[in-house]
């Protein structure tokens, strides 16, 4: 849900980035951390487990620039990936403006991706979204590793509406600020369209 | 999208801060926030410092989220308030409609003088959000953003550093 401040010229959109556990949404927003200008951002907020996996969400809000002088700032979130968290993985996805499903492309998590995909068109229609209508991309991370299903397979797969599909390693970085920019794109055109 | 988005006019956040003005003046409170059920800040008045008060107004909403689905579990529909109590400092938060109200405040106050003045506080600020749902949702608010005519070139120019 957009909130479009006159007095402050800001506008405010929600971003989830969405998968199955250790998949890597978490190193997703870390990437975008590390590499933006200290201006651009605030903190990086994690809710974590001991053992660094996360408990409730990730945030960090993020500044992309300006357009017809409002200042557009992206909260990113993370959900929690694995399977016994869904109450606050669903809490989460409450007045997203885009979606990144981030897909392990390790052969041995095919199952988790397909589940997840499933649990997130789920999530979204109980608050009234359509996976269809809503800016949405695909990323297939982990293309580094060498069990990886081929990038044409798992798109056939996981492909849902002919959305932007993405190749990513993001522990180095490698497709992460493209699959922000195709998601943010999208958010801001449907503004426009609204 | 399933939300109207919330278009808050120049007006209504002048306002809205003199209501949380208000509000920290009459609860003797340090900081007030009013949030966004989905995590923005919306305004912020009082002692600020070097608080990050966007990451608590996420932090807030997830919090509410999280206390409001325990109350479901329970057969409850939400929690309209939640207190933390710390040593010095304390937060208030007040659900009130799709909207936080949350108070920081240390021993200059206590808890019941905030609560009382953020209830006291809390109908004026459902009406005013009333009215800015209703402004939302008819003011064509994004096309008086000139926001129809935006094109793809200043889009794409957001992403040029990156």
């Amino acid at each position: 849900m957009t909130f479009i401040n006159y007095a402050s010229r800001e506008i405010n959109c929600k971003i989830v980035y969405y998968g199955p556990g250790l998949c890597g949404k978490t190193t997703n927003l870390q990437y975008i951390y590390d590499s933006t200008a200290a201006q651009a951002k605030g903190k990086l907020i994690s809710l974590a487990t001991e053992a660094d996996r996360t408990l409730f969400f990730d945030f960090m809000p993020l500044e992309l620039g300006t357009v017809r002088g409002f200042k557009t700032r992206f909260h990113l979130y993370t959900v929690p990936g694995q399977v016994f968290y869904e109450a606050s993985r669903k809490l989460i996805l409450k007045g997203v403006d885009g979606v990144v499903f981030v897909a392990d492309s390790q052969e041995e998590r095919m199952d988790a991706n397909i589940e997840s995909l499933y649990n997130l068109e789920e999530n979204l229609r109980a608050y009234g979204y359509e996976l269809m209508k809503l800016p949405y991309v695909l990323q297939l991370n982990k293309r580094d590793l060498p069990n990886v299903i081929p990038s044409e397979e798992l798109t056939a797969e996981l492909q849902r509406k002919g959305e932007p599909v993405i190749e990513a390693v993001a522990a180095t970085g490698a497709g992460v600020f493209d699959t922000l920019k195709a998601v943010a794109k999208q958010v801001l055109t449907e503004l426009r369209k609204s | 999208m399933a939300n109207t988005s919330i278009v808050l006019q120049e007006s209504r956040y002048h306002q809205i801060k003199a209501m949380l003005a208000r509000l920290r003046l009459d609860s003797a409170a340090r900081l007030v926030v009013l949030v966004d059920k989905d995590g923005q800040q919306i305004a912020v008045h009082g002692e600020l410092g070097d608080l990050d008060t966007t990451s608590l107004a996420s932090l807030a909403a997830g919090n509410v989220a999280a206390t409001g689905g325990m109350a479901k579990l329970i057969g409850e529909n939400e929690f309209p308030t939640l207190s933390h109590e710390g040593e010095k400092e304390s937060i208030h938060i007040s659900v009130i409609g799709r909207v936080l109200l949350l108070v920081v405040f240390d021993d200059r106050s206590s808890l019941g003088l905030v609560k009382l003045r953020s209830k006291q506080l809390s109908h004026e600020l459902a009406k005013a959000f009333i009215e800015i749902e209703k402004e939302s949702a008819s003011a064509g608010a994004n096309s008086a953003l000139g926001f129809t005519e935006i094109t793809d070139e200043e889009i794409d120019s957001l992403f040029s550093p990156a």
